[in-house]
């Protein structure tokens, strides 16, 4: 089973030369820190900064450079910074590569839920929403089950919707999945998982078909 | 030269009233108008409409105004770093339109640049396409979704000068330029203000025409929402 690190370690692997990517708050932004080295690669926060570099030294921080998740950055060579306008249109007009989000829910047929859980917690959608409606390559970074043991892989999503038939791809704990018209096809477990313990995992239809190879992560 | 400097806070808000709905600049606490808002707090004025990304925190940025009830109904994108709004939306106390965060500058966008709607497939199929007019493009759904119309738009810039001409940093540009010129009036504070011809013009963010009123801001506090930095291995 892998842990948050882990996972990002895998999607990483997801991120390929001269992508830009844009990363959610929590796991995906721990993407950015194993990918590949020899490649070129620009992360877009879309708060208004493409080329985002890793936490300043302590000595550095600007209260005027952030992330989405508020949190301090620094800037690459080569980055630029722009409007909230603007950044949308880099995301609507579909010139951001790969997507990474976090999610409560997945359903089988690519629905999203992460944004509401009505009458108890309600932070909003931020940018999710306009980033699942027009993204073409959207990975989930997630665990495979929910605080109290159940699947946030779903038939149906029971959340509100941030997005419908939109996730391509789900990195969790357990597994790696891709969204298929016949549900989730089983890609990779993580070492030592099994099928079984995938599969009670798993609420929604799960696809598993010939060797399912353990994940490769260094 | 229009010449739209005026001193302080005082003088740049006056005319705002209560049930006014208000764009603030920022996205978090980075590129907020402190100085407005704590003039805002100042004059008491209540029952307001703000439209901001996000809702400050509990003790800083519209956390302020929160706290004294002053806002009636918040349009945001993500409220996730402030109880007392999450409270008072619970509880039903305070309106809250949550919408996407690119349909949010777009709106701004939209109102500032004379489009009274546009389409987008944000938000389709969600419960924030209900009850609003959808339409087909290209093989994909889109929802219409339309200018904002305000009283007040209320932008923090780093550099600026009389003629209102505006000039960002870093992150902090943020919604700012997308709401100047999409209120009745737009109003400016900076960290430093020049006068006219001092800043070069191919330099420029924002033109002034956007702006009716400009003023230099004092003692900004700039708080760090999450301070998080790289530690030094020697």
């Amino acid at each position: 089973m892998l842990d948050k690190i882990g996972i990002a370690k895998r999607i990483a692997q997801e991120v390929k030369d001269r992508y830009y990517v844009n990363l959610g708050i929590g796991i995906p932004t721990l993407v950015a820190n194993y990918v590949n080295k020899n490649i070129e690669v620009e992360f877009q926060s879309e708060n208004g900064i493409l080329g985002m570099g890793a936490f300043p030294y302590d000595e550095d921080v600007d209260a005027d450079i952030i992330n989405a998740g508020k949190q301090t950055i620094t800037t690459l060579p080569g980055a630029s910074f722009f409007d909230s306008a603007t950044s949308f249109s880099m995301i609507r007009g579909k010139h951001v590569d790969l997507t990474i989000l976090g999610a409560m829910e997945v359903s089988d047929n690519g629905d999203i839920a992460n944004w509401k859980i009505p009458g108890k917690m309600v932070k909003g959608m931020g940018g999710a929403m306009d980033l699942v409606a027009s993204a073409e390559n959207i990975i989930v970074a997630m665990m495979h089950t929910n605080k109290v043991g159940e699947s946030k892989l779903l038939k149906k999503c029971s959340l509100p919707l941030t997005g419908l038939n939109c996730v391509k791809k789900i990195v969790t704990n357990l597994a790696v999945l891709e969204v298929t018209s016949s549900g989730f096809q089983l890609l990779e477990r993580a070492p030592g998982v099994s099928i079984e313990t995938i599969k009670k995992a798993t609420a929604g239809r799960l696809v598993v078909k010939g060797e399912i190879p353990e994940m490769k992560i260094s | 030269m229009i010449n739209k400097k005026l001193l302080n806070a005082q003088e740049a808000l006056v005319g705002i009233k209560s049930e006014m709905t208000i764009m603030l600049g920022g996205f978090g606490l980075c590129g907020i108008p402190e100085n407005s808002i704590s003039e805002l707090v100042k004059l008491g004025v209540k029952n307001l409409t703000c439209i901001s990304n996000n809702a400050g925190v509990d003790d800083f940025g519209l956390g302020l105004l929160l706290k004294d009830k002053q806002i009636d109904k918040m349009i945001s994108s993500y409220v996730g770093e402030n109880n007392e709004f999450e409270r008072q939306m619970l509880s039903g106390e305070l309106k809250v339109d949550l919408i996407p965060q690119g349909s949010l500058a777009e709106r701004c966008r939209a109102a500032k640049s004379g489009i009274p709607a546009f389409f987008t497939p944000a938000g389709y199929g969600t419960e924030v396409g209900e009850g609003k007019e959808s339409r087909e493009f290209n093989g994909k759904m889109h929802l219409m979704e339309t200018a904002f119309k305000a009283d007040f738009s209320i932008v923090k810039a780093w550099k600026g000068d009389e003629a209102g001409n505006l000039i960002f940093k870093g992150t902090a540009r943020n919604f700012n330029p997308n709401m100047c010129g999409a209120a009745k009036v737009t109003v400016a504070e900076v960290e430093e203000l020049y006068p006219a011809g001092e800043l070069d013009p191919n330099e420029i963010h924002v033109s002034g025409i956007f702006i009716q009123r400009i003023f230099e801001g004092k003692n900004y506090e700039k708080r760090i929402e999450q301070r998080t930095i790289t530690n030094r291995q020697c």
